[in-house]
């Protein structure tokens, strides 16, 4: 058993996601955004610890790792597309990257 | 590895090894091409010398693909087949020839994708496994739209579009027709099957047929083409370069006429019974309509375009008279609209390399200046026209023949379609060959050179083989169109309204007999 | 003699080949000798089948060379069918080209495109023999549509000049019309006698003609459309006049001796099949008798030297079908070989005028000729006594058989022969019209040319068809003047079949009727001369006085009668403008229309779709947020509402 109720992971895990989804929503700084995507991950990923203990099932847990090593490479692509795209427009501001307008 | 895999494959296979070749050379690029598809051209005239006429299906050759769904690499090659495979390997040495100096960018992409066309026609009408044959149907137009829009005229986007879409529509219907085909010879319970052969013995309930022959016919109608689903051809031809057009008329259209012939009307006799007036109409307007409006093209190209839908109107009529005679005929024009209306194409674009216009209007006269060319495309032009002792003559003769037996009135319409042909093939050369020279640039045109009377020499030759001694061709597809006539024929199909009866051929005898009521006379089976 | 037989034609051929290939290089000289050589050749093989046919126990000869069209029941060989119609008919063809040939060397002497115009000479003697030595219908056909090919080769053989191409092109395309006939009769014989082998079909004739009735008048009226065509009959014959645009000696072979009587030919080979169709025959006899008479009012008022002839051909065709109409086949047969010689005598004098006046072909430019060129003169009389029917030219001997046979023969009738005389006397009236306004009176040559009579080359010729012109007619010289009917008979194994049908006896009327209307043709064409004589010659101002009465009338025929524009209203600018009208009214905005527009409602309905993506980043997210919320949503509701 946990010694904390499960309910309370599940609401702090949905508190997570929602703030990363808002996060990413709201902010004009594609830092902000990226921060915010890993937000997701990691509500992702105390979900996936908690329900792994509940189970008894390492995979969840072997799972978390995966995430981790992709939200790290996800992180570097991602920050390494910023770089260039400040060179290039001397902005991060993803308001002004709206090039995909149909 | 049979023969006819060598066929299928050996044109991809030089297409990649093209297309990663280190040197930019355009010599090299050219050369390997043409040794390519010489080589493949070569090897398919084997199929020439080893086919035995009426023998089915030969050099067959089958293996399990995706064996859970029934699928099988199945070809084989037959009398109805085995003329257009060789019509393709040779039209595609000519076409790549015939490109040495149009095609001035993007060489490798080019004859890669004169290679792979090869492959993708060859592979449809080698295929005697449905979903095969989907298969190659669909990737030929992959090199086709990169043909026509890369290397096309101006309006070349618009037009290979138009061609994709048009090919597209038809070609899902068939799809699904397929797959419900393949549901009902067993479906996924485990022994459905795409084999054609197969197929032939399933069946399938003649209400369903309807629907099925129509979606088939509508697929193959749009790739002959016939009336009213002919607009995409004018586009196409006028945009494509002149190789492009080359394959277009001589060899893709054919895979229309060729669906109707191995899928479409004995996989679904009723359903083409019920249709039949439909496609007679079709044919007849076809023909007519053609020619008519070739009357009034001022660019060559589309002017040849339609006469294109007027002849393979006669060589739809040759499929839907159901003889022999007729189908022979049929079969036969489709190997001569591809000569002739090939070598058009080929004439039109050497003569556009020089002058860059093919609007008749900037001709004129040039008979004078390029005497051995304005020949060559006179010669071409009768045979178009089916003058005796050219191919022509031979292919249109037994069509207006055995349509004439199935119904009288609409082979006579047709006929009309002949005359009309004349006029406006001579309008035509009349323009452009006769008369003064009127526009000062055309005194300068150089004749034709060695490499462009190399590739018009085989058509030339086999313009007059055919017309003069047709046999060798005739011989080896009578036999595979007989048993064909077997298949389609197994249903009542003679169900002519009365103002334009057939007219089988009783002997006199038996009629006089019968009139005096001497014996019940069964001379009625022609 | 059977295997020198399938050379016959191919001489012409092999001169074809060697001109059409190594014509330019060899020049002008040795092209010309190579073309007379090649048909020369054949003239002599022609002799031996002559013979070899005359001496033939059967009285024909069939060769076979190949098998050419084999499908199914379907069957048609290159074989050749030598029988007396067929002998007299290469010994004409390849005599008289033999002639024309010889007199080309001097005519076109100064024509760099010499070798062209041998190879397609040669050509069409090939395309001519097949179809006179066809043994089937397929490779009648192949000589039917080949001699059209040539025709329209040779009369577009000045290309540069537009209306002679115009004219080659009309002529092929009005042929194509006839062509188109010939080939429904075809489809129908082979589908009635499972062959088009002609002596197979005639075998079978009778027994198919007694099992369905109204097939052969189909197939007779058929053939019929297609020797209009050929042989420039009512409604087809607008082409001829046009076709004169070629060289000259070309319408004297084609246009005048051999090619139109192509129709003629036919119609005499399917003499079994017409006369099991009686109906027919009166068709073909009623637009004979309709086209002799109508051509010849054309020919009347023509200025154009060659036009004259060209109408007079029509007309003499006329006549040729008016006999095949009455039965009278050999009559027919006959006067095609008697016309062949006047005809080319009459044409290769007009040439050899239109030469020495440098091309001038009007007749109101030329007159008085007769001094400066006397062998052309005298020659050209010859013909245009024979054709005007004076005793004892050849003319006179197959023009009063065919009046006698239209008035006696039972398909015939009194304004058969009526038509025939009038005819007869109005073609008497105008060539001797055109040999006085041409030879005869004063001078009206421009003053810079000067007339010299032809060389040898082209006076030979000239004498030797003047001679066959004289004494041509005599092997047929009938039976009431003492004759031996010599040609009749020869070619009545060829007839017997028809005759038999037809139960035509002769006979039946006393020879003084025939006497009579003899003397009635004689005496009309001698005031047709006379009346010439009269117009043209003693009061020249009388046809000016004439015309002017009578404008409207000389008008129309002046203008042939309008017959080309109402052909180009009717039926050439319709066609032409529906295709306009269809082009751009149904094929553009309907059908391509159709598909376009297709594709125009995806495009408006993708551009109203592609507003919903702005290319912002925060807007696209907040939608996926949205939807996944949504999607999720809804399935918890009704995961939650299965549940429950």
């Amino acid at each position: 058993m946990l010694p904390v109720p499960l309910s309370y992971y599940l609401v702090l895990a949905g508190i997570l996601f929602t703030l990363g989804v808002f996060g990413v929503i709201i902010a004009r700084n594609v830092i902000v955004t990226l921060m915010s995507v890993e937000l997701m991950l990691n509500a992702a990923n105390l979900l996936l610890v908690v329900f792994a203990r509940v189970h008894g099932d390492l995979g969840g847990q072997v799972m978390v790792f995966f995430v981790l090593t992709v939200a790290a490479a996800e992180a570097a692509v991602g920050l390494s597309i910023l770089v260039a795209i400040f060179r290039r427009k001397g902005s991060i501001d993803v308001d002004r990257l709206n090039i995909l307008k149909g | 590895m049979g023969i006819l895999s060598v066929l299928i494959f050996f044109p991809v296979l030089c297409g990649v090894a093209l297309l990663v070749w280190p040197g930019e050379r355009h010599a090299q690029i050219r050369g390997f091409a043409t040794v390519a598809s010489a080589v493949e051209f070569i090897v398919s005239l084997w199929l020439w010398f080893g086919f035995v006429p009426g023998g089915g299906f030969q050099f067959v050759e089958s293996l399990d693909w995706i064996s859970r769904y029934g699928i099988g690499y199945r070809v084989g090659v037959d009398g109805i087949s085995l003329l257009l495979v060789l019509l393709t390997t040779l039209l595609t040495v000519i076409a790549v020839v015939s490109s040495y100096s149009a095609i001035q960018t993007g060489r490798k992409g080019y004859y890669a994708s004169l290679l792979f066309l090869e492959t993708g026609v060859i592979g449809a009408f080698l295929a005697t496994d449905v979903f095969l044959f989907y298969v190659f149907w669909e990737v030929m137009l992959i090199p086709m739209y990169f043909l026509i829009g890369v290397w096309g005229g101006q309006r070349r986007i618009y037009a290979t579009v138009k061609f994709v879409l048009y090919t597209m529509a038809g070609s899902l219907l068939m799809l699904v027709a397929i797959l419900w085909t393949y549901q009902y010879s067993g479906g996924f319970s485990g022994h459905g099957t795409f084999n054609l052969l197969d197929w032939y013995g399933l069946g399938i309930p003649a209400s369903a047929q309807r629907w099925l022959f129509a979606a088939f016919a509508l697929a193959f109608a749009i790739k002959v083409p016939m009336f009213p689903f002919h607009t995409w051809l004018p586009d196409a031809h006028v945009e494509a370069p002149a190789a492009g057009s080359v394959m277009l008329a001589g060899v893709l259209l054919k895979l229309g006429a060729y669906g109707f012939l191995r899928f479409a009307i004995p996989l679904f006799p009723q359903g083409f019974e019920y249709f039949a007036d439909t496609l007679w109409i079709l044919s007849v307007i076809g023909i007519v309509y053609g020619a008519i409006m070739t009357l009034i093209q001022e660019d060559i190209k589309s002017l040849i375009a339609y006469s294109s839908v007027s002849h393979l109107g006669f060589v739809m009529l040759g499929i839907m008279a159901l003889n022999l005679v007729g189908a022979t005929g049929s079969l036969l024009q489709q190997i001569n609209h591809g000569i002739s209306t090939g070598a058009l194409f080929l004439l039109v674009g050497m003569i556009y390399e020089r002058r860059h216009t093919r609007k008749i209007a900037d001709y004129g006269g040039i008979f004078a200046v390029v005497p051995v060319f304005s020949i060559a495309f006179l010669i071409v032009a009768l045979s178009s026209i089916g003058l005796p002792g050219t191919n022509g003559f031979v292919g249109e003769f037994l069509i207006l023949l055995g349509a004439f037996n199935a119904r009288p009135i609409f082979a006579t319409i047709s006929t009309v379609g002949v005359i009309l042909a004349a006029g406006y093939m001579l309008w035509l050369v009349r323009r452009v060959f006769f008369g003064p020279v009127v526009h000062a640039v055309n005194e300068t045109i150089r004749d034709l050179t060695r490499r462009e009377l190399a590739t018009l020499i085989p058509l030339l030759a086999l313009i007059f083989w055919i017309g003069i001694y047709p046999r060798p061709f005739l011989d080896r597809i009578g036999p595979d169109l007989e048993s064909w006539l077997k298949r389609v024929r197994t249903v009542e199909m003679i169900k002519a309204p009365a103002w334009d009866r057939p007219t089988p051929f009783v002997p006199p005898e038996a009629v006089l007999s019968r009139a005096a009521g001497k014996t019940p006379g069964d001379g009625g089976t022609p | 003699m059977n295997t020198l037989l399938w050379t016959l034609p191919l001489w012409p051929l092999v001169g074809f080949l060697l001109n059409g290939f190594f014509g330019r290089r060899w020049g002008k000289r040795t092209a010309g000798l190579v073309a007379c050589a090649s048909v020369f050749l054949s003239f002599a093989v022609s002799l031996f089948a002559f013979a070899a046919v005359r001496s033939a126990d059967t009285g024909r000869l069939t060769v076979t060379l190949f098998d050419w069209i084999v499908t199914g029941n379907f069957h048609a060989s290159v074989s050749f069918l030598l029988d007396p119609l067929s002998a007299v008919m290469i010994l004409v063809v390849t005599g008289v080209s033999f002639l024309i040939h010889v007199y080309s060397l001097g005519y076109m002497g100064h024509d760099p495109d010499q070798p062209r115009y041998f190879s397609f000479l040669n050509l069409f003697v090939f395309f001519m023999l097949m179809l006179v030595l066809a043994d089937n219908f397929l490779v009648m056909y192949i000589g039917w549509e080949g001699v059209g090919l040539c025709s329209y080769l040779l009369i577009g053989f000045w290309f540069r000049r537009l209306s002679a191409v115009r004219a080659g092109m009309k002529a092929f395309v009005v042929n194509r019309i006839g062509d188109f006939g010939f080939s429904l009769a075809i489809f129908l014989i082979f589908w009635h006698f499972n062959t088009v082998n002609f002596l197979e079909v005639f075998e079978r004739a009778p027994s198919v003609a007694a099992a369905y009735s109204g097939t052969l008048t189909a197939i007779g009226l058929l053939l019929l459309l297609g020797a209009t065509g050929k042989s420039a009959q009512i409604p087809l014959y607008v082409w001829l006049p046009d076709a004169m645009e070629g060289p000259t000696p070309v319408s004297a072979l084609i246009h005048a001796a051999t090619m139109v009587t192509a129709g003629v030919y036919m119609i005499a080979r399917c003499s079994t099949l017409f006369a099991l169709a009686p109906v027919t025959l009166l068709v073909v006899a009623i637009i004979g008798a309709a086209t002799a008479l109508f051509a010849a009012s054309m020919a009347l008022v023509q200025n154009d030297i060659k036009k004259v002839l060209a109408y007079s051909t029509i007309s003499q065709l006329g006549y040729m079908f008016l006999a095949l109409g009455v039965g009278a086949f050999a009559a027919g047969i006959f006067h095609l070989m008697t016309h062949a010689f006047f005809k080319a005598l009459l044409f290769l004098g007009a040439g050899s005028v239109i030469h020495a006046l440098s091309n001038e072909q009007d007749l109101r430019k030329m007159g008085g000729l007769k001094k400066s060129m006397p062998v052309t003169y005298w020659t050209f009389l010859i013909a245009a006594l024979a054709i005007a029917g004076v005793p004892p030219l050849a003319g006179f001997v197959s023009k009063d058989e065919i009046l006698w046979r239209s008035f006696s023969s039972p398909l015939g009738h009194w304004t058969f022969w009526l038509v025939g005389t009038i005819t007869a006397a109005l073609t008497a009236f105008y060539m001797f019209r055109l040999v006085f306004l041409a030879f005869h009176g004063e001078s009206r040559v421009a003053h810079d040319v000067h007339p010299h009579e032809s060389p040898a080359s082209m006076a030979q010729p000239l004498i030797a068809l003047a001679v066959l012109s004289v004494i041509g007619g005599w092997i047929g010289w009938p039976r009431t003047l003492g004759g031996g009917a010599w040609f009749e008979h020869f070619l009545r194994p060829v007839f017997e079949h028809a005759d038999q049908t037809l139960a035509l006896s002769a006979g039946e009327h006393s020879a003084g009727l025939e006497y009579g209307l003899m003397a009635v043709s004689i005496i009309v064409g001698l005031l047709g001369i006379l009346l010439a004589y009269q117009w043209y010659i003693k009061s020249p101002e009388r046809p000016e006085r004439w015309k002017a009465r009578f404008a409207g009338l000389y008008n129309l025929v002046l203008n042939k009668y309008w017959v080309d524009e109402l052909y180009d209203t009717v039926i050439v600018r319709p066609i032409v403008g529906l295709g306009r009208v269809v082009y751009r009214g149904f094929d553009l905005a309907v059908i391509d229309g159709a598909a376009n527009g297709i594709a125009g409602l995806m495009q408006s309905l993708a551009a109203g779709g592609v507003k919903t993506s702005t290319g912002r980043f925060r807007f696209g997210a907040a939608t996926f947020a949205v939807g996944c919320a949504v999607a999720l949503g809804w399935v918890l509701v009704t995961v939650m509402g299965a549940a429950r």
